[in-house]
């Protein structure tokens, strides 16, 4: 247990703010069939200590419609920083995996969301109106296209690295440079008393400590009624041939480490722990990777991958 | 497995250069000097009112046309600004053609899957309206008088197999469809001088302003400069400006072609009645079509070597009639006798699977009487763009490929680009992606290449096996003709292939 917690240390924060802070970023997800990356392994700057990280996120400011101004930044990081966000958004770089998972999560929660708030399926920006926030959004590849679909987007992600970067490409258009990123956690934005019409978190729950509070945090930060979009990594025999002994060990996609088969959840447990937080799962898909196509798809294959909808319900049941 | 044949295919192309004139072009060195010219325009930019669209089409011929209409027509995509760059002056001006206007020589054979895809956006109505000509039949015969096939729109049940419509109805009609529906399109009446991909050469944030100015927001995106002055900023630039493209060029992409050392002449013909096949018939130095156009009316499109093209095309009226007329009959040799190789010939095993069309006798393609336009001579080559697309910019129609006109098949390989990419996009605006985005538009690339490919190669072999005239090859040819005239299943995949419904069977 102890060790586990060693290694997730640094994504701890996402669930329980200002307890520990990241020591060592290199050894955050990576782009993979599974995972969101949380930073990348190029030279991590040697991490502030947690007071410091509290005073970066006042400085920032948390408050609604407000983001790290990039007039705080140093000329030289922002060189820096914009030559990683090139690398994270090169689609045919190192985190091509995650690219070309992404369309496959989009079009479940395009689905899922749009039958749930009525939304028209054939217009071009159906989450127009929706409030939307991207838990664990690393360089924004996730929150981009939500904000191209209308959604008014709100990132979140405990490395402060992560939102500079995502900052800097969401300002190269006008559409996501609306986007509020901010350096923070689900937790806090619970404590800042802030509402979505929808909470996703995806590829993160595996990395949290404590998955149940972290789902409770989720809840909190929905409306009633509201949506929740979760995906992550099912414990199963078939997710460790892949995803720690082939993604890890054998193609070498991800830092040994970065996942603790273990700690992973399958789909049951998902839904109960969801359930004890009060959102219902209304939906679950699972990804298949076909390596001849290279493409992702969804399917009723919930072994290895998969992703859940599920809405808020504290106004019907109490518990 | 696709992958496989799209490897092997490419390996067959790579064979076939060594006979060839071959050439391969590389542009990059030429667009470095645009990029240069860009860093201290930004700042004039700033100052005027910046013109920033979705996508620009640059070439507004059909298949330009054919995307601006399909983009259009689409829930996804129709909300999408576009600019359209061509100084063709029938951009602007309304459509108007008289029915009694004689036919242009340019004409293209569309297929049924292209009248679909036509149908589906609404184009095909404005197309009825004008002269188009129908064909439910088309003989292929050749000069040794061994070879001989007809194909019947019957064998696949089908109503039709294409239909011939002149290029400027083609064109006039995805106008008029754009025309009446609710679209943001900008025609700029001008050509293309430079291109600007990847303005974000120096790190982004470098400058000291505020990464939130819109200079910063254009430079995600392609910046394109005009003949006239004009300057525009789009997310993603479309090369529909033909075989000759200037966006493929500005670019970079390389391309794989060769010539044929043949030219193509076409023309207009009047018969006494009307025609209702396709005809098409191979000569020692390439084939010649009768196409029928509608009323009484054919196109010829006539394969020949340049030196001879040169003197069909000075001839005298009366001259020319008379050859095409001999080309189309008896003229290198004889008619093929429908009881050719005997009753009990060597095909009789195959009888079994004959096809209703098989039973149908050797035709005589009608008289022609009189020309009924200019006579237009054309080059033949065959070009392919390595890559289609890259970040901000893809290729479609004659800009990514032209083939051999034998089947009257560029145009809608062209069509097809056109509409696979206009869905393509719509399924990227569906989860959000930026339409510039490489990896969308790479899953273009893959699945027209695949396509076009396959066509360039069975086009170019045809025109191989018929370029020859050696004893033994010709009885081969004319099994291979005969062979796909008696075998039912092989003549139906032929056919449906080259109306554009399926793959054959071998690439499915």
């Amino acid at each position: 247990m102890a060790s586990k917690l060693l290694s997730h240390s640094h994504l701890r924060v996402i669930y329980s703010s200002n307890t520990r802070i990241c020591s060592n970023p290199t050894r955050a997800t990576r782009a993979l069939l599974n995972l969101r990356p949380f930073s990348d392994s190029s030279s991590p700057p040697p991490l502030e200590m947690p007071q410091s990280h509290n005073n970066t996120i006042n400085d920032t400011g948390m408050g609604r419609g407000s983001t790290p101004s990039l007039s705080s930044l140093k000329e030289l990081e922002l060189v820096k920083f914009a030559s990683i966000a090139e690398t994270w958004w090169d689609s045919e770089g190192p985190f091509k995996p995650l690219h070309v998972m992404n369309p496959t999560r989009l079009a479940f929660i395009r689905s899922t969301l749009c039958r749930h708030f009525g939304k028209d399926p054939n217009s071009a920006r159906p989450f127009e109106g929706l409030k939307i926030v991207d838990v664990g959004c690393g360089g924004g590849i996730l929150s981009e296209p939500l904000a191209r679909m209308g959604a008014t987007v709100t990132g979140v992600d405990a490395v402060e690295k992560n939102i500079k970067i995502a900052r800097l490409h969401a300002d190269l258009d006008q559409v996501t440079s609306t986007i509020e990123y901010c350096c923070t956690t689900a937790e806090t934005l619970v404590e800042e008393e802030r509402k979505f019409d929808a909470v996703i978190a995806l590829e993160v729950i595996e990395h949290v400590a404590d998955p149940a509070e972290f789902c409770k945090s989720l809840a909190a930060l929905a409306v009633p009624d509201g949506a929740a979009v979760i995906s992550t990594i099912n414990r199963s025999m078939k997710s460790y041939a892949t995803a720690i002994v082939a993604a890890e060990y054998l193609l070498r996609w991800l830092p040994r480490g970065t996942h603790e088969w273990s700690s992973f959840l399958t789909p049951e447990e998902l839904v109960l722990i969801l359930q004890r937080a009060n959102i219902s799962v209304r939906e679950m898909a699972g990804f298949v990777y076909n390596p001849l196509t290279g493409r992702w798809s969804l399917s009723d294959d919930i072994s290895v991958n998969f992703i859940a909808f599920g809405t808020e319900n504290s106004k019907y049941e109490n518990k | 497995m696709n992958r496989v044949i799209v490897r092997k295919l490419a390996a067959n192309v790579a064979r076939l250069r060594v006979q060839h004139e071959f050439f391969c072009t590389d542009a990059a060195a030429r667009v470095s000097g645009s990029n240069r010219s860009h860093e201290h325009e930004e700042k004039h930019d700033f100052s005027n009112n910046i013109q920033q669209y979705d996508i620009a089409i640059v070439g507004g011929g059909m298949v330009g046309m054919a995307l601006a209409c399909s983009l259009a027509s689409m829930p996804l995509t129709k909300h999408l600004k576009v600019a359209i760059i061509d100084s063709n002056p029938a951009l602007g001006s309304k459509v108007c053609f008289k029915k009694e206007d004689p036919p242009d020589p340019r004409v293209s054979t569309v297929t049924p899957a292209t009248i679909s895809l036509f149908k589906d956006v609404g184009a095909w109505q404005y197309i009825e309206r004008h002269r188009h000509a129908y064909f439910d039949k088309m003989q292929v015969w050749d000069y040794t008088g061994l070879g001989y096939t007809s194909y019947n729109a019957r064998d696949i049940n089908k109503e039709i197999l294409g239909c011939v419509v002149e290029n400027k109805v083609l064109h006039g009609s995805l106008l008029s469809c754009i025309e009446n529906k609710d679209f943001q399109k900008t025609i700029y009446p001008s050509r293309l001088t430079s291109m600007t991909l990847h303005p974000r050469s120096s790190p982004m944030g470098m400058d000291s302003t505020s990464s939130r100015t819109p200079s910063s927001s254009l430079r995600h995106l392609a910046k394109l400069e005009l003949t006239d002055g004009n300057s525009l900023y789009a997310k993603l630039v479309v090369g529909a400006d033909g075989g000759k493209s200037r966006v493929r060029e500005l670019a970079g992409f390389k391309t794989t072609g060769w010539n044929y050392s043949q030219n193509a002449v076409i023309c207009t013909v009047e018969h006494t009645d009307g025609n209702q096949c396709a005809w098409q018939r191979f000569l020692p130095a390439g084939p010649i079509a009768l196409l029928p156009m509608g009323d009484n009316f054919s196109n010829i499109v006539w394969t020949m070597n340049p030196k001879e093209s040169m003197d069909r095309k000075s001839m005298s009226e009366d001259d020319f009639v008379k050859d095409v007329n001999n080309a189309l009959d008896y003229g290198y040799g004889p008619r093929p006798k429908s009881s050719l190789l005997g009753n009990e010939d060597m095909f009789s095993w195959l009888r079994g699977y004959v096809t209703l069309s098989a039973n149908e006798c050797f035709e005589v393609p009608p008289k022609v009487v009189k020309l009924a336009s200019e006579r237009m001579v054309f080059p033949l080559s065959l070009m392919h763009a390595n890559d289609y697309a890259s970040k901000h910019v893809v290729l479609i129609g004659d800009a990514a490929h032209t083939v051999h006109p034998l089947a009257g098949q560029g145009v809608n390989l062209g069509f097809g680009d056109a509409f696979a990419l206009s869905r393509v996009i719509a399924e990227g605006i569906a989860v959000g992606t930026d339409i510039g985005e490489v990896s969308l538009l790479k899953k273009y690339e893959a699945e027209r290449k695949l396509a076009n490919i396959t066509m360039m190669a069975i086009l170019d072999g045809f025109q191989k096996a018929y370029s020859v005239d050696f004893g033994p090859l010709n009885i081969l040819r004319a099994a291979a003709l005969h062979g796909a005239h008696y075998i039912s299943p092989l003549k139906r995949s032929i056919i449906s292939y080259a109306s554009g419904e399926q793959r054959l069977p071998l690439f499915s």
